[in-house]
């Protein structure tokens, strides 16, 4: 709707072509997610994308700003965010200058007004996102760090493209910028921010989609042994460890075993660079023990 | 389109999930910008304006397969000249004519296709991973092993379990399994020729010898990927009969099931208990990250008289800025002495689990299990490298059983009083678990009343719900008495919100 209003061309035409673009730029996409891109776009809506760490969240702001050209505008939320780091401060130091130049000589009415003006604005990401004339891809990265009364401040800005600022008043979006939040899950985010956004979940990819993947990002590896790669971080995603390879992980491993100049994955390279994989001592364990010793047909899943 | 929305709608409010009215009204605006035809891009368009957690997925899914299953012209099953014609266009190349037609109008309980010929196709299905084939067999298998009969309000667990026991698919995953080794010991499939002997590049173009463990490992969670995409297939398929049977809303109403958070735990079925123990994972980290956010923002302690002065000094003597000391949270010492005799198992392993995965948020804890002797466990958790490995290991190595395998809670209190009463200490919270059904013995109220004056806090937590409580050979009121509080928690949600009320 706030689209409309403001008379922005949609960014893309079809599913199809979200797709291809992310594939263009190297991120491989599937259907679901390109289409959420898609209606992100199209409704004018922030995209609250979770899922487990190393799934690509972050990856995909960057994607996108990358294939629409747009500069990427990065808040990474922590624990103590406050309204001056994410949203605007007002340049004491300069402020002061200009009431110690125009001592004596203006009144203080018009003094006020004069340091109140956007001359002695600080913009902060927020802000600057909204603000900037030329495309932007906001990304507040890790929303859920911040206390959720913080989370308060993204609301105007994330449901009407606005920021009021008591003195100056409101200052609306030159441009409709894509936003992406991210989230790990550490906690449930208020209804309120959920409610404002269209909620991609990203999970750990297919095998089919993790030996492409593995094929666009390492170089010179063959066709086989991402195959094999992709299949052996399955079946550890399939056990229960502390911690579960993350696609970067993944990558980490392939682009090893290509430099170790291995062709084919056999136990022993398996269980000696697990470290690569696997970041706690007892799943690297866990998971030699289990790779080595094929479980066979015996305890297939009951119907 | 809008009438079928707002039911939808309404049947996932049913189900439990959050939906706001701007967020339908997102939904409605969203599919007007996508194909209709597209089933997928409307269902991820739903999914992302009316889900906003990856908890309440699968809700969203039974629903929206229910709701929007009928829609597309290839899933008429019912409508047999329909049927028979895009059935015909999607079987082209697929080389399953054979029996089709014959199969498909069969729905009503006529069967051409023999038992053998449905698991021949299966395992060339599985085998090859041929998608569209998998399809067809699901659809062939549901005709003739469901026997479902038109009209009984049911969700088809039973359809599908009968379906699925008549297909083996463990023996044929043993048998897949065999094949592949022996294929590579003989070199067997290397002589069939292209017809992928064995499923794709993970054994292509190796020479003979014995199948590696590792292989076999692929080769086995790959087999086991295609049977589970049979399973989903089977499941849509009953589904798709099911609504043409019934309709929409009938179905969705049978097939509405509580979310992983509000499931009773002692009304449990094993699938369910399943999503249980997937869902306390991410529950538990959670909760860990939020009691140590609270922890670490009780900044304040009292006043440090010593360094107000000290600083004060800087001040010329006035104080003017207050020092506090750094507070030190007391950790709590947990006991928690838990009831695991049948009726209430799952309850005890699922706050087990719980207490344990959040452990270092206490300075101690110690697990004692009873049904009508006691054992103490803690051992067990320090031990075993995951919870999950634990919690199983007590199930078996527990020494509980003193006469006959029946709840005593009586003998079991008195024997925690003699054998570890005295390690009770001011610093200790015990926490109770169980349902206070002692099969009429003693209650020995006293021990409770003792551990009481001893501990800091004694706690128990009931699986039954309130209003069942005292009746039968319940004696919880006996022990509630003594207790600072008994809580009645039957669901992950209420044991979530005690365990943090604890820290």
């Amino acid at each position: 709707m706030t689209g409309d209003l403001l008379g922005q061309n949609p960014r893309f035409e079809s599913v199809p072509e979200v797709r291809e673009l992310l594939n263009s730029v190297g991120y491989l996409a599937d259907d679901g997610l390109s289409g959420v891109v898609y209606l992100a776009d199209r409704l004018a809506k922030p995209v609250l994308v979770e899922g487990p760490a190393g799934t690509g969240k972050t990856e995909l702001a960057k994607a996108v700003a990358s294939m629409t050209g747009a500069r990427l505008i990065r808040l990474q939320c922590y624990e103590g965010i406050d309204e001056a780091k994410a949203l605007y401060e007002w340049n004491y130091k300069k402020q002061l200058l200009r009431i110690q130049v125009e001592k004596g000589s203006a009144a203080w009415e018009q003094l006020e007004e004069n340091i109140f003006s956007e001359e002695f604005l600080l913009t902060r990401p927020l802000l600057e996102a909204i603000r900037s004339p030329e495309p932007v891809v906001l990304l507040i990265d890790e929303v859920d760090r911040v206390e959720i009364e913080t989370e308060a401040l993204l609301l105007e800005i994330l449901s009407d493209y606005q920021v009021s600022i008591p003195e100056l008043g409101t200052i609306e979006a030159t441009q409709i910028p894509m936003v992406f939040l991210t989230s790990n899950n550490t906690r449930e985010l208020s209804e309120a921010l959920k409610r404002r956004c269209l909620f991609l979940h990203l999970d750990y990819p297919t095998v089919e989609r993790e030996r492409a993947i593995v094929l666009a990002k390492v170089p010179d590896i063959s066709e086989q042994l991402a195959d094999q790669v992709a299949r052996i971080v399955r079946s550890l995603r399939s056990l229960d460890l502390k911690k579960h390879p993350s696609i970067s992980e993944t990558l980490d491993w392939a682009r090893t075993l290509v430099i170790l100049g291995i062709e084919s994955v056999d136990e022993e390279t398996a269980r000696s660079t697990l470290h690569l994989l696997l970041k706690y001592r007892s799943d690297i364990e866990a998971a030699a023990k289990e790779l080595s010793a094929a479980t066979a047909a015996s305890t297939a899943p009951a119907p | 389109m809008l009438d079928v929305l707002t039911g939808f709608v309404g049947e996932l409010r049913r189900s439990g999930l959050p939906v706001s009215v701007t967020e339908a009204a997102d939904a409605a605006d969203a599919i007007r910008h996508l194909p209709l035809e597209d089933r997928q891009a409307i269902k991820y368009a739903l999914g992302a304006t009316l889900v906003k957690s990856s908890a309440h997925w699968r809700a969203f899914d039974t629903a929206f397969e229910v709701y929007f299953s009928m829609r597309g012209p290839q899933y008429a099953v019912s409508d047999d000249a329909l049927s028979g014609q895009t059935d015909e266009d999607a079987a082209a190349g697929s080389g399953r004519g054979q029996g089709r037609g014959e199969g498909e109008s069969g729905a009503g309980g006529l069967e051409m296709v023999s038992p053998e010929e449905i698991a021949a196709m299966l395992y060339k299905a599985l085998r090859d991973g041929d998608q569209a084939m998998l399809g067809a067999v699901a659809r062939l298998a549901v005709g003739r092993y469901a026997g479902m009969e038109p009209g009984r309000p049911v969700g088809g667990t039973y359809y599908l379990y009968r379906t699925l026991r008549n297909l083996d698919l463990d023996g044929v995953l043993a048998k897949l399994i065999g094949e592949a080794r022996a294929s590579v010991e003989s070199g067997a499939g290397a002589d069939a020729g292209d017809e992928a002997p064995v499923p794709g590049p993970i054994l292509r173009g190796r020479e003979l010898g014995h199948l590696t463990p590792l292989e076999e490992r692929l080769l086995e969670d790959e087999y086991k990927a295609r049977i589970d995409e049979l399973r989903r297939e089977i499941e849509a398929e009953i589904r798709r009969r099911l609504v043409a049977d019934r309709g929409a809303e009938a179905l969705a109403k049978s097939l509405r099931k509580p979310l992983p958070e509000d499931v009773d735990f002692m009304h449990a079925t094993r699938e369910e208990l399943l999503v249980m123990r997937k869902a306390i994972q991410p529950l538990t980290r959670k909760l860990q990250a939020r009691l140590a956010r609270k922890r670490r923002h009780l900044r304040r302690g009292a006043l440090d008289f010593r360094a107000t002065m000290r600083h004060s000094l800087s001040y010329g003597g006035v104080p003017a800025e207050p020092r506090f000391r750094h507070p030190r949270p007391t950790k709590p010492e947990i006991f928690v002495i838990a009831d695991i005799s049948g009726s209430v198992a799952a309850f005890a392993r699922f706050t087990l689990h719980l207490v344990h995965a959040i452990a270092s948020q206490f300075s101690q804890v110690r697990s004692f299990v009873f049904i009508d002797g006691i054992d103490e466990v803690s051992q067990i958790f320090e031990r075993s490298e995951t919870v999950t490995e634990a919690v199983h290991r007590v199930n078996q190595e527990a020494d509980v059983v003193w006469v006959d395998g029946h709840s005593d809670y009586g003998h079991a209190l008195n024997v925690f009083y003699q054998r570890w009463g005295r390690e009770v200490g001011p610093k200790t919270s015990i926490i109770l678990l169980g349902d206070a059904r002692s099969n009429y013995h003693s209650p020995e109220a006293w021990v409770v009343k003792e551990l009481r004056h001893r501990a800091r806090h004694v706690y128990w937590l009931n699986p039954e719900p309130r209003s069942y409580w005292g009746s039968g050979d319940s004696i919880i009121e006996h022990y509630a008495q003594f207790c600072d509080g008994v809580y009645e928690c039957r669901n992950l949600r209420q044991l979530e919100a005690f365990v943090e009320h604890l820290v």
